[in-house]
């Protein structure tokens, strides 16, 4: 391939690195390979100050060098303290927000164990959360989540006065395009789509009604020297590519 | 003492909390013991890996009180999920941080801590008795707050112990093995290995000193005792045995063919059938 040819995991990279453009000195936690090339990708170009971890208990620079000590214990205090924006994955996600990746089921008695609710209640109403969907279909974007782990906008006006001031929910990028949630009452929306995708092919994809505008952008291709970054230094094996596969 | 005697201290029913995260640090051999031992309807607190899995699949839990159980580089736990896909298990699903809270609660001796971790999601619908709590104070902000998690017995793995119960770790993470230690009445300290107490600062800096012998009630030098999973740098984590591990949820034959050949003996034969596994994997076909 050529550049200016990119690959649709290649646009999804970019595509994940936006959701961190302006943040500044907080921990990126993305979870996911492209989610993690994406932050990379971003601290490398427009966003140099975000901090990020190996995976176990150190601060890399982006350089590969150490910069500093992060057991869980102190992500835990960064979380509450808001200085991090995670984008996790999602394996139930319905049109404000609120995201499953406890259980599919009765929770009592659930046709399908997951990971549980990990961290997700407590990093949406602490700090800014991204959502990564590597395969974009009604078995994801569903009505109603069987477990709301991480919550959506519709749950957090519910609560008491202030109680959700830290709650955002900033970008989901799927495999065909980039929402948010700015349609009417913090509905999803769809942003954009991924070039060689159509709004409607999305719409056909979500099992609830998406805000879809008159006119939907297309996604932003990498510029070359993005190009060159994913290629090049971020993920020359092209493992990208698998996630999408 | 040996892991046979920790687990001989254990009732059943009791209250059990078990450092190390997934599958990161975790005391197995002391698991393991608990296998050999009559224990059962243990309420197991954990940031949950295979510790979590053996118990369950061994019909020795009867709740989980955790924000996950995974393998990390497996992210499901096999037997976790068996068992509560077939409902024989009670579960006690809280926020990650909602468990460091509880444990901090407990080592303070509070009734509770104020958390914002789990308002507006279903953490409290699946938790009925979780109450929220009001700030007294001019914001008025309404919180969870986070009953205290008490712990009977704390078991947790580190790399090197004196043998008065001082428990240092040379890894990147201490995880909350302190904290589970100072949430339980008795805790229980295993290690790679126990040295004289002059050889713990030639190994790491005064902070690697994690666990104080005031914890501690009984320290089991076991080497390779957090097998399969990680214990850097003394070692990192079995892949290829955690896959075996993951293989034997594959059907009831699978387990009984796993329990035969990992655990039906003591921790030598264990350790044992785990070389020959590494043996006939390193062999030219």
């Amino acid at each position: 391939m050529t550049a200016g040819e990119a690959t649709r995991a290649e646009v999804c990279v970019v595509a994940c690195a936006e959701a961190w453009r302006g943040d500044g000195a907080i921990l990126a936690s993305p979870m996911g390979l492209i989610p993690g090339l994406g932050a990379r990708l971003a601290r490398l170009t427009f966003a140099p100050d975000l901090l990020l971890a190996d995976g176990e208990a150190y601060l890399e620079d982006a350089g590969g060098l150490i910069e500093g000590w992060l057991p869980y214990r102190s992500v835990f205090t960064l979380v509450a303290a808001g200085r991090r924006h995670v984008m996790m994955g999602a394996a139930q996600l319905d049109r404000y927000g609120n995201q499953n990746i406890s259980c599919i089921g009765d929770w009592a008695r659930p046709k399908a164990q997951l990971l549980g609710v990990r961290g997700a209640p407590g990093n949406t109403v602490n700090h800014p959360v991204s959502y990564w969907v590597p395969r974009h279909s009604r078995r994801v974007f569903v009505e109603a989540v069987d477990m709301v782990c991480g919550i959506g906008y519709d749950r957090a006006a519910g609560l008491p006065p202030g109680a959700a001031r830290f709650h955002e929910l900033r970008l989901v990028v799927t495999n065909l395009a980039v929402l948010d949630f700015r349609g009417p009452g913090h509905a999803m929306r769809l942003r954009s789509v991924h070039p060689g995708v159509t709004a409607a092919e999305v719409v056909a994809a979500t099992g609830f009604p998406l805000a879809v505008p008159d006119r939907v952008p297309v996604t932003r291709s990498p510029t070359p020297r993005e190009l060159a970054l994913i290629r090049g230094r971020l993920d020359p094996e092209g493992r990208r590519e698998q996630e999408l596969a | 003492m040996s892991a046979d005697d920790v687990a001989g201290e254990l009732r059943s029913g009791m209250t059990v909390g078990i450092g190390g995260w997934g599958s990161r640090r975790k005391p197995m051999a002391l698991v393991r013991a608990i296998l050999r031992s009559p224990v059962t309807g243990l309420t197991v607190v954990s940031y949950g890996g295979p510790d979590v899995g053996l118990l369950v699949a061994a019909g020795r839990v009867r709740r989980v009180v955790c924000g996950f159980v995974t393998l990390d580089s497996i992210p499901l736990e096999p037997h976790f999920r068996l068992g509560r896909q077939a409902g024989t298990i009670e579960l006690t699903e809280l926020d990650e941080g909602m468990l460091h809270w509880g444990l901090l609660a407990a080592a303070h001796r509070l009734p509770f801590l104020p958390i914002r971790a789990g308002l507006g999601s279903d953490v409290p619908r699946v938790n009925p008795d979780l109450r929220t709590v009001r700030s007294p104070y001019a914001d008025g902000e309404e919180l969870i707050a986070m009953p205290a998690l008490r712990l009977d017995v704390a078991m947790v793995h580190l790399n090197r112990a004196d043998p008065l119960g001082n428990g240092q770790y040379l890894g990147p993470d201490p995880y909350f093995d302190d904290l589970f230690c100072q949430a339980a009445e008795r805790s229980f300290l295993s290690c790679e290995r126990i040295v004289p107490a002059a050889e713990l600062l030639a190994a790491g800096p005064v902070q690697s000193l994690l666990i104080s012998r005031a914890l501690v009630d009984g320290v089991v030098e076991a080497p390779g005792g957090a097998h399969f999973t990680s214990c850097v740098p003394d070692y990192g984590r079995d892949e290829a045995f955690q896959a075996e591990y993951v293989a034997s949820a594959a059907s009831p034959q699978a387990w009984q063919r796993f329990r035969d050949a990992y655990l039906s003996g003591d921790e030598t034969a264990y350790q044992a059938a785990v070389g020959r596994f590494r043996a006939a994997r390193a062999a030219p076909a």
